[in-house]
């Protein structure tokens, strides 16, 4: 049967143009091709990857703003608490300040009210040594124009001073 | 409903205007086996149709070297049983069909442009314009920036299958070597078997259908895996790791089935093909066997073989790929394990 037994002419022509074409096509066909197609086929996963790398990139993004608000609360409250610490403080040694200014201003005016009485008790001393001085130049000039009187005076004097004596 | 009454119409036309189709046949019998081999052989001229008495061939060239040196003349010479430079076509075996020399009977070397060579040049040529022009495609544009139309677009999926092929079957290291053989296999494979399915002249030369070229098919694939296969593949084949008692066996169980491997491919492709030829032949020639016998039968098998026919060549063309596909699958699993690095 030739079915079953192979030509030689259309081997020969077979490998002849099978070689060439597959020699053309493998030259200048084939791999153009795919090289293309691979070319787009890695650009496609790099996108795809660099995707993948901006959704996890923003993800941290939001978490460190989430983290940045956070902390600026925290110190937005510690501020605060400082401030109104400090405001204690303030207030606090105004007090101080304050109490001392006035009880310096008391103690200058009790020792000036001190001052105003010696000085005011030193006047009535006077006045009053004048007064009873002169009181006892009109007694003296009456009642020491007798002898008796004298003498009587004069013991009594000496009287008192001797109890002064013995007092002290 | 309406099918069934469309059938029936057609039947009756056949029944009342049987004269036409009675006149041809004549009523003689007619060369089924002829008819057949005359359209899945080789010829030295393409013959298209009969037109009334004349017949409509193509006259292809003979190029042959013979006893007397080369000679190359137009086939028309050889025709109706002509003699030309001492050279005829043989009539009976054991080269029925075949140029002989006239003294001696004996074949030259013959390396004429048959139907199926003519068939070979133009498939050739045009599984190289279709390449060529998917290339020049992926040349011109930006492949980053545009999706591929026409040719491209239609090529590509086929050629990436094949790639994607190479790249599982051969493994990541080398696969970009092997992958245009086998796009090359399964494109030229796929392309002549579609064009053996179109019944008129440019196709229906029955070329994956010949032992010659699916032969040399399976070769390219056998040289391939054994010409560059890897120290593992031929250590497997020669020494391999099996129980002592079976170490001399082993070696030409593995040499007989590395032997095979393009038997077996060939057979496969040719087989699958010639057979789809002659079914779907058959199922034509029904119409012509059964004009004898009367026009009703002739008319409702005419209905029965169109339909088969029709069945047929859609079967031929899910088989005209899947045959491609398993040439080419199977020759990248070859190639894969001869590319086997030791583990």
């Amino acid at each position: 049967m030739n079915l079953i037994t192979p030509d030689s002419g259309l081997l020969f022509w077979m490998v002849i143009i099978f070689g060439l074409v597959f020699f053309l096509l493998a030259k200048f066909g084939f791999p153009v091709i795919t090289s293309m197609v691979e070319k787009r086929n890695r650009t496609i996963e790099q996108s795809l990857s660099d995707a993948r790398e901006i959704e996890t990139r923003m993800a941290g993004m939001v978490r460190e703003q989430e983290r940045m608000l956070e902390e600026a609360k925290k110190e937005q409250s510690a501020i605060l608490k400082e401030a109104a610490a400090m405001k204690a403080r303030i207030v606090a040694e105004a007090e101080v300040k304050a109490r001392e200014e006035a009880g310096k201003i008391l103690s200058e005016a009790r020792a000036q009210i001190a001052a105003e009485k010696e000085s005011a008790l030193r006047d009535v001393r006077k006045e009053v040594a004048l007064l009873s001085v002169s009181v006892a130049e009109k007694i003296l000039r009456r009642d020491l124009s007798e002898e008796s009187a004298q003498k009587e005076y004069v013991d009594r004097l000496v009287d008192e001073a001797a109890r002064l004596e013995v007092k002290s | 409903m309406r099918r069934w009454w469309l059938i029936g119409l057609s039947v009756l036309a056949l029944v009342l205007f049987p004269a036409p189709a009675r006149a041809e046949t004549g009523g003689e019998d007619i060369d089924i086996a002829g008819i057949i081999f005359d359209h899945i052989g080789d010829g030295y001229e393409w013959h298209i149709t009969d037109w009334g008495d004349r017949r409509i061939a193509i006259p292809l060239p003979v190029i042959v070297h013979s006893s007397t040196g080369w000679h190359v003349f137009s086939s028309e010479r050889l025709s109706h049983g002509g003699t030309y430079e001492g050279l005829k076509i043989a009539t009976e075996d054991p080269h029925e069909g075949k140029i002989v020399e006239v003294a001696t009977g004996q074949r030259p070397f013959d390396i004429s442009i048959t139907k199926n060579v003519l068939s070979l040049m133009m498939s050739g040529a045009l599984l190289l314009l279709i390449v060529l022009l998917t290339a020049r495609w992926y040349r011109r544009h930006d492949v980053l920036r545009e999706a591929p139309t026409g040719i491209a677009a239609l090529m590509e999926p086929l050629i990436l299958m094949i790639h994607d092929m190479a790249r599982e079957n051969i493994g990541e290291a080398d696969y970009r070597k092997y992958s245009p053989y086998l796009c090359m296999a399964f494109l030229f494979i796929l392309l002549n078997n579609f064009m053996g399915i179109i019944p008129f002249f440019p196709g229906g030369a029955n070329l994956t259908g010949n032992i010659a070229v699916t032969l040399v098919l399976a070769l390219c694939t056998f040289f391939t895996v054994n010409l560059f296969g890897t120290k593992h593949y031929y250590k497997d084949i020669f020494a391999p790791d099996v129980p002592g008692f079976l170490k001399p066996i082993m070696p030409v169980i593995e040499v007989f089935s590395a032997l095979m491997k393009p038997v077996s491919l060939t057979i496969r492709l040719f087989a699958n093909m010639l057979a789809g030829h002659i079914m779907i032949l058959c199922m034509v020639c029904i119409i012509f066997v059964m004009a004898k016998y009367g026009p009703l039968l002739l008319g409702s098998m005419s209905v029965v073989s169109v339909l088969f026919g029709v069945f047929l060549d859609a079967l031929e063309c899910l088989v005209a790929f899947i045959q491609a596909y398993v040439f080419t699958m199977l020759s990248s699993i070859y190639i894969g394990l001869s590319r086997m690095q030791g583990d």
